[in-house]
């Protein structure tokens, strides 16, 4: 059994066979796992927001959909994985409150995935798996040894997908 | 006034930091007085905690990530717009519902939706208390929305002001205030969104 290495909000990281990666608690942000099951790398991004372009002070690129899965791509490539290999498992993007209204500043979760997967079409990587929306609350743990993305929430089974 | 237009969450300097925590302390005082109206008992408050935190050291607050808590959210309009969240770690929940119901819960499956709305409308005369008494110190309307409560993970409801505080900076203002009855230590956190305008509006209206 390898390490788990831990992905805060707005951050992200890579890791390789036997370790594994997560991310805690994912609420209306959205969790992107990027994999190369050839050399069993794998890339987990916490996005917070969609767009970087729409925000004044955007110069943590690990906050966005746009510039965090570019950034984590790259720091992949650089530990060897190949970009035409990738494949996506993405969870999150939930509301965790039930507002009334359609206000932008409260539909955040559902605009999150939206750009996620936006994004990912423009990189051409396939999205195998998405556990989105909702209101609740999600941990994730991704497995480069199998390819495997285990889901967790409150009062729920764990999901392995 | 040129420094606020500057503004963000990243660079609050000592004299505003010393103005939230004012602003910390009397909307806290208020909302720990409401409680002990409710709960009609003695309710103590410690000196609120300001703190500007990183998103990734936000959820430790409040006992880390996976820590399941209550978070009941406003939305703000009127002078200042933003959010107000008010939030309670599961023990002090409980402990809330017991005293208020006369109940004996221990644990979060045992909540009937009477509790659950008991402990909503808890949230929204505190916030309210809160609100009201920062609304009357900076003479600015504060209207709030009806009161959303979620009980989920610490780093999921925290998620939501975070990604607001995320527009403008990198860091989450938050109030930090710990209220004890008698013995028995109720934690409760204040964490107040205002948008940048509003936040602008507010220090000048405290002549900042």
């Amino acid at each position: 059994m390898g390490n788990m290495i831990k992905v805060g909000m707005a951050d992200f990281n890579i890791c390789q066979s036997p370790d594994a990666i997560t991310t805690l608690g994912l609420g209306s942000c959205v969790g992107v796992t990027l994999y190369d099951s050839v050399r069993k790398i794998a890339g987990l991004a916490h996005i917070m927001l969609p767009d970087s372009t729409l925000v004044k002070n955007n110069s943590n690129i690990a906050k966005f959909a746009d510039t965090g899965i570019d950034a984590c791509i790259d720091m992949m490539v650089k530990a060897g994985a190949s970009r035409q290999s990738l494949t996506a498992k993405i969870a999150g993007g939930a509301q965790m409150f039930a507002f009334g209204s359609n206000n932008d500043m409260l539909r955040i979760g559902e605009r999150n995935v939206e750009a996620t997967k936006k994004k990912l079409k423009e990189l051409g990587i396939r999205i195998l798996v998405e556990d989105t929306g909702a209101n609740y609350g999600r941990t994730i743990e991704f497995y480069p040894e199998t390819g495997a993305l285990l889901i967790k929430a409150v009062g729920k089974e764990i999901k392995t997908v | 006034m040129n420094i606020l237009s500057e503004f963000s969450y990243d660079n609050v300097d000592n004299l505003q930091f010393d103005v939230l925590r004012e602003i910390g302390n009397i909307g806290a005082g208020n909302a720990t007085t409401a409680l002990s109206q409710l709960l009609n008992s003695k309710i103590d408050m410690k000196v609120p905690n300001v703190e500007l935190l990183g998103f990734r050291e936000l959820p430790d607050m409040i006992g880390g990530a996976e820590n399941l808590i209550v978070g009941i959210l406003l939305t703000l309009e009127g002078d200042t717009d933003g959010m107000m969240m008010f939030m309670l770690e599961k023990e002090s929940a409980h402990h809330i519902i017991n005293i208020l119901l006369q109940k004996d819960l221990q644990s979060f499956e045992d909540f009937s939706e009477m509790d659950l709305s008991a402990l909503n409308e808890i949230g929204n005369i505190i916030a309210g208390a809160y609100l009201s008494s920062i609304s009357t110190l900076t003479n600015l309307t504060i209207i709030s929305s009806v009161p959303y409560m979620a009980i989920d993970m610490a780093g999921a409801i925290l998620s939501v002001p975070a990604i607001e505080f995320g527009k403008v900076g990198d860091k989450a203002l938050v109030i930090k205030t710990q209220i004890a009855q008698d013995d028995k230590e109720v934690n409760g956190y204040f964490v107040l969104i205002p948008t940048m305008d509003s936040y602008i509006k507010m220090m000048s209206s405290l002549g900042l």
